[in-house]
């Protein structure tokens, strides 16, 4: 069954976005505001103060609090969102942790953007790829359609009792928060059906008493955190899974944890995260006109990294080129780093180059993804930069 | 009393005033209660896992942020339309410095949730650092007393005044050494539509240093001194204070307590008693405790 297209609408990423949370009806949702995460919590609530949304809105006094709040919404058995974004984000580092130690599944949208200093409000993904070890699973999202559709695979995905991991759907910050696309906006129906209500079994309940967030000396804690460790690997399967349901129910398939393009017989092949594979796709179009067999390989799912599914899509690529908009200061990047960490063991032997750009919001071009296209192209005779900064401007260093 | 609602084999040390400040607020509360706290003594004593000395639903989440937890808790409680008590069971340093951005927010935005905060008056379960709790002249083992110094240079924060500047419709005052009183008041509390604080006057053996029996008889000695003034405020305006017949000099309470053995052994430490004996007269004045 597949919705009815009638229901495709023209609206701003951060509208579409807040649409599917209403759609997911949460019980409690929390958050701070921040730019560019500012239109999703208005949107919501607007949708709240006018009826059509029956959910706890909580404004509160940071980041921190934010995410504290639905630390014990949840266990109180709420489905329960909130979002942000950069300096946001890194101030609720350590309830992240907390959240998927407690194994609560809290959803969030990232809208994601550069951490200062120097200060900047514009789109990179510094911020959830600096928080690539909290435990949550992380989602990239490469247009607006994607990151509505991916907000409700998010909860099913979380809520799985096998699982019960919180989940970031992260999205460029403007890019896909601030831009108007024509948008399926989610049927309440559907999204019923798709994602069945939440109903955790242990809550906090007077006629069940449950300590939450105990105390574990060294002889529990490496269980607490193998489990935490091997929840994240299961769910490898579970996004699959959960995409292609969301196919069978809504009709659209983004790949579960990976997506290619011209992926098959492709000789060259960028790899990398969210909305940045629109302006490499059109590279490609144009690459492939010219007969270069140029290919992309876009990572949805960051964490769980999906190891054996990359090395499968990528094992017959001659070069590699990673393009993130991150950078591991004092190492390379986090994509680029932990794509050669997933084939040393392995008998693939590609060479494998990384380039960090978009920083701070600088544009990446057609004209840059060439210039990586053919620096791939050199390092198939041997690699003379294992690592660059795309477009460094040189004359203002 | 019934039976306790926070079980024996906890961890906390002899003597110490908290688990008996705990018991007597869940008496008061009864079991149709959710509890929440920040990291401190409190959380490392009673739930060291597989075992919980919690009898009712109790959770802990970070250190500085059980108010904000509580919040979701409480909007949660009321979505359900379920009639439990929702309290928050913290220290000071929780309650006065690392949690106040928190506890600012979850006063300002009025939930129905009751705070209890246990005072020793310094970061115990880290080994007795200075909190903004700790009063002046204290020694702690980050300002400790010596040859330039008396111990802890600044008067204790008022975090009673902080809790009325936010109108928190019920605030009071109590001690671990006046039980009738601390049940009354967390019943009151828990009457009370909106947020309430009560912070309870709860020594610390570790880190006050007194001989193990004399826990009780030092915190009433808090009250009879006029350093701590048991006092409860509601819709802003003080309604009660414990009377004291006939006030004992600050002296008696703190030469029983090693935080303050340095007042008693340096000459030029008289000055600091009559300071603190300054205070102490200050309070009585204030809350006119002396018929």
């Amino acid at each position: 069954m597949s919705e009815n297209t009638a229901n495709m609408k023209v609206v701003e990423g951060s509208y579409a976005v807040a649409h599917a949370v209403m759609r997911c009806r949460p019980d409690v949702i929390s958050a701070y505001p921040i730019t560019p995460q500012t239109h999703i919590v208005e949107n919501l609530s607007q949708m709240v103060a006018d009826g059509e949304l029956d959910s706890e809105f909580l404004t509160v006094d940071s980041e921190f609090s934010a995410l504290s709040v639905l630390v014990g919404a949840s266990a109180m058995g709420a489905r329960s969102y909130s979002s942000t974004t950069s300096q946001g984000l890194a101030l609720m580092n350590e309830v992240l942790y907390n959240v998927s130690g407690m194994r609560l599944p809290v959803v969030m949208n990232v809208a994601n953007r550069a951490m200062g200093a120097p200060l900047n409000i514009w789109n990179d993904q510094q911020d959830s790829i600096g928080a690539r070890d909290v435990g949550w699973l992380q989602i990239y999202v490469e247009d607006v359609q994607e990151a509505v559709d991916a907000t409700l695979q998010a909860y099913k995905i979380a809520e799985n009792p096998a699982i019960r991991m919180p989940v970031m759907v992260c999205m460029d910050g403007f890019v896909l928060t601030h831009v108007y696309e024509p948008v399926h906006l989610l049927d309440q129906e559907l999204c019923d059906q798709f994602l069945p209500p939440f109903r955790p079994a242990d809550v906090l309940d007077p006629a069940y008493p449950k300590t939450f967030g105990a105390f574990a000396d060294p002889s529990t804690y490496t269980e607490f955190r193998y489990q935490q460790f091997d929840a994240q690997l299961k769910s490898l399967d579970l996004i699959e899974k959960v995409a292609r349901e969301f196919e069978q129910t809504f009709g659209r398939y983004y790949g579960g944890l990976l997506d290619g393009y011209y992926l098959d017989d492709a000789e060259v092949v960028l790899v990398t995260l969210g909305s940045v594979v629109g302006t490499i796709k059109d590279a490609i179009d144009a690459m492939r006109a010219e007969g270069k067999k140029v290919g992309l390989l876009k990572v949805r799912s960051y964490r769980p990294f999906p190891v054996q599914a990359l090395r499968k899509a990528l094992k017959n690529a001659a070069v590699i080129a990673v393009l993130e908009k991150d950078v591991a200061i004092g190492g390379e990047a986090g994509l680029v780093t932990d794509l050669k960490a997933a084939f040393y063991n392995s008998s693939i032997r590609i060479p494998i180059i990384g380039f960090t750009g978009g920083l701070g919001g600088r544009d990446i071009t057609v004209k840059g993804i060439r210039k990586i296209v053919d620096r791939a192209d050199a390092a198939r005779k041997g690699i003379e930069s294992e690592f660059e900064f795309l477009d460094l401007r040189t004359e203002i260093l | 009393m019934e039976k306790s609602l926070l079980a024996p084999g906890h961890r906390a040390c002899a003597g110490c005033a908290m688990p008996t400040t705990i018991k007597l607020v869940l008496d008061a509360a009864g079991p149709n209660t959710i509890v929440v706290s920040p990291t401190g003594c409190l959380e490392v004593t009673t739930t060291p896992f597989p075992e919980s000395a919690w009898c009712v639903p109790w959770i802990h989440s970070l250190f500085e942020n059980a108010s904000a937890v509580a919040s979701g808790v409480a909007v949660m409680l009321k979505r359900q339309k379920k009639d439990t008590n929702l309290v928050i069971i913290g220290g000071d340093g929780s309650t006065f410095d690392i949690g106040m951005g928190c506890n600012s927010g979850m006063f300002e935005r009025g939930h129905k949730v009751l705070y209890v905060c246990y005072d020793n008056e310094a970061y115990m379960n880290t080994g007795v650092q200075r909190s903004g709790s700790t009063p002046f002249c204290v020694h702690t083992t980050t300002t400790p007393s010596g040859s330039q110094s008396q111990g802890n240079p600044r008067p204790k924060k008022d975090m009673p005044a902080i809790a009325l500047a936010h109108k928190v419709p019920y605030v009071a005052t109590a001690s671990v050494a006046y039980p009738v009183d601390l049940r009354k008041k967390v019943k009151k509390a828990l009457q009370v539509d909106g947020p309430s604080y009560i912070q309870v006057n709860a020594p610390c053996i570790t880190g006050w240093t007194f001989d193990a029996g004399t826990m009780i008889e030092l915190a009433r000695l808090a009250v009879e001194t006029g350093l701590w003034p048991l006092t409860e405020y509601e819709n802003g305006s003080l309604t009660s204070v414990k009377k004291i017949r006939m006030p004992k000099p600050a002296a008696e309470y703190l030469k029983l307590q090693g935080r303050y053995k340095h007042l008693f052994k340096k000459a030029e430490c008289s000055g600091m008693l009559d300071q603190i004996q300054a205070m102490a007269d200050a309070n009585i004045a204030k809350y006119n405790l002396v018929d």
